[in-house]
């Protein structure tokens, strides 16, 4: 079983990045993850630059060394996948160690690599330094629309509650003998889970009904918070500028 | 515990795929998602946002816990499939893009400049093709609550083998890496028909306990009267077997077919309607068709054959052990 797999990253503190505003982190990821993906991949500098304003970042954040790199293994599938890529690519080959390698091959590995632990543990400064709230918040001030926004906020308060009847059925099952070895022993898991659909529904039902007679319209209203002020763009715009000057310097000088 | 095949089609890292790909996918998600909203936008009013994100929950856990697929080893759920027999292919689509968003932002799962790809691939793929071959398949079964439960099972077993099969062909166009689309595809596509079995097992089981409670719930039933569906006829082995055998069988025939003949079939498209002409000279001198057409041949045909073997024998070996239970518990039950 994976619970830890999607274990909440949330850190909470009151550290620069959990004091910025949502909708500036926001827009300062995505703009840093893009400059990275485009970052040519001989240009090794760059990726070694961004990989210390990374790392400075997640000790801002408040991570501890084993946390992240237990939160890297979700990336490990595919880093097995990138280390296969220079036995069974194509292109030039050299010889290492007694082994036909693809130079095009080591360099995609390579790629591969950099690019998904820094986006990983990009995602992850945004994820420890921001609550689902704040999130949406930054989120509906992006013009992200509503729908999406109520969708994601029902979804969080279901979700606790579901992982843990469904924890909690498991480990009722376990007590009574259950330990599911091969597919057709999925059946009660899978019962469950459909009982638990309808139970859940149904609640959630209820909890509507009490919304609505209280003047819920579909979505939540905006709370008097702080938007983003200048000084947080201005902090918010470092990072994907150090990793775009990264990548126009890979593009113009290998 | 869980099989690192049973997340490969799931969240895409970073700089896996072209930066190109991530952008196309992007915009055509963006586009597909806009639409779905648009569509369902007259019966999102207010309620259905609740049960959408219940849905989006439940679908969540269940990608967090793994079912067992054989031996010790698991896959998890995508349930884009059965999202959409649940609310509609629009809705299902909607919230399996949720879905992959929250995973990218909150945690850290699948990468932000692959989200287009993700929710292409785990949200859009799965289900409306999951939903479209549901229709088709409700068309062939009875209309009853069994014929609802075995559509949504076959079409969530083959939601993930296209899921599969579309990051194969985004692989095609935007490999960041020399490895030839043949041995992509049979790789992809022989481990997740294992994965596929147990999604198909999994939300056909599912759907059925929902149908038994609250058949109101249930997007893709809305047709039936309250006769066929109290209509829930109990599968006997032998059929669950013979049934379980032809698809697999099917599937293996259909899939080494096509990973076999599609590159050629694609090229020859491309060909035939000239996209390849200013494409070719840049895709050829990056060594990456040039190579593939000469030295992969061996190679690919071996591997594709090992995927597409061992894909059908795990397959067969889990419907010989479904037979086996079903039979064993008939036996108890009527003793």
């Amino acid at each position: 079983m994976s619970a830890g797999h999607t274990a909440n990253l949330f850190i909470p503190g009151d550290s620069l990045l959990h004091r910025m505003a949502p909708e500036a982190k926001l827009v300062s990821v995505v703009l840093f993850v893009t400059a990275v993906a485009l970052t040519p991949r001989q240009s090794v500098w760059s990726f070694a630059v961004d990989a210390v304003l990374v790392l400075v970042l997640l000790g801002i954040a408040g991570f501890r060394a084993t946390q992240v790199i237990a939160r890297l293994a979700v990336v490990l599938p595919f880093i097995a996948f990138a280390f296969l890529i220079p036995f069974i690519a194509g292109g030039e080959q050299t010889s290492v160690a007694g082994f036909n390698l693809s130079i095009e091959g080591l360099w995609g590995t390579w790629n591969v690599i950099a690019k998904a632990v820094l986006g990983t543990a990009t995602s992850m400064i945004l994820a420890g330094t921001t609550a689902v709230a704040a999130l949406l918040r930054g989120m509906t001030r992006l013009r992200v629309p509503a729908v999406i926004t109520s969708i994601i906020a029902f979804m969080f308060r279901y979700l606790d509650l579901i992982v843990g009847e469904m924890g909690r059925m498991r480990t009722a099952m376990t007590a009574r003998g259950h330990d599911p070895r091969w597919l057709w022993q999925a059946k009660p898991i899978a019962s469950s889970a459909g009982a638990m659909f309808v139970r859940s529904y149904e609640r959630g039902e209820r909890v509507h009904a009490a919304m609505t007679s209280r003047g819920f319209t579909g979505s939540m209203p905006e709370l008097n918070t702080a938007k983003a002020s200048g000084r947080d763009w201005a902090l918010a715009a470092i990072p994907p500028l150090v990793a775009a000057s990264g990548a126009l310097a890979g593009v113009l000088l290998v | 515990m869980s099989v690192p095949a049973a997340q490969f089609a799931l969240h895409v890292p970073d700089g896996l795929l072209t930066p190109v790909v991530a952008l196309a996918t992007g915009v055509i998600s963006i586009a597909v998602l806009a639409m779905a909203l648009k569509q369902s936008g007259n019966e999102l009013k207010d309620k259905q946002v609740p049960l959408a994100g219940l849905t989006a929950a439940f679908i969540f856990a269940g990608q967090m816990f793994n079912f067992p697929v054989a031996g010790g080893t698991s896959g998890h759920l995508l349930g884009g499939a059965l999202a959409a027999v649940l609310l509609g292919p629009s809705m299902g689509a909607v919230v399996l893009g949720v879905v992959v968003l929250v995973q990218a932002l909150v945690f850290a799962d699948g990468g932000i400049t692959a989200l287009g790809i993700n929710t292409l691939n785990m949200g859009i793929v799965t289900a409306f093709g999951g939903y479209a071959l549901f229709v088709l398949l409700r068309k062939v079964f009875p209309a009853s609550a069994s014929g609802v439960v075995g559509a949504t099972s076959l079409a969530a077993g083959f939601s993930v083998i296209l899921a599969a099969m579309a990051f194969s062909i985004e692989w095609l166009f935007g490999a960041s890496v020399p490895v030839p689309f043949d041995t992509v595809f049979g790789a992809m596509v022989g481990s997740h028909i294992a994965i596929g079995v147990g999604e198909a097992v999994i939300s056909g089981l599912a759907i059925s306990a929902v149908l038994a409670a609250r058949p109101d719930l249930v997007y893709g039933a809305r047709d039936l009267d309250r006769a066929q569906l109290a209509d829930r006829r109990k599968v006997s082995g032998r059929v669950f077997a013979g049934g379980a055998i032809a698809v697999t069988l099917l599937m293996a025939v259909v899939v080494s077919q096509f990973a076999s003949d599609s590159p050629d079939g694609l090229e020859r498209v491309a060909e035939d309607n000239g996209l390849l002409g200013e494409v070719t000279d840049h895709t050829f001198s990056g060594g990456f068709f040039a190579d593939y057409a000469t030295s992969g041949v061996g190679n690919e045909t071996l591997s594709l054959a090992v995927a597409g073997f061992s894909g059908a024998i795990l397959t067969l070996l889990v419907g010989f052990g479904i037979v086996r239970t079903v039979a064993a518990s008939r036996n108890s039950a009527s003793s």
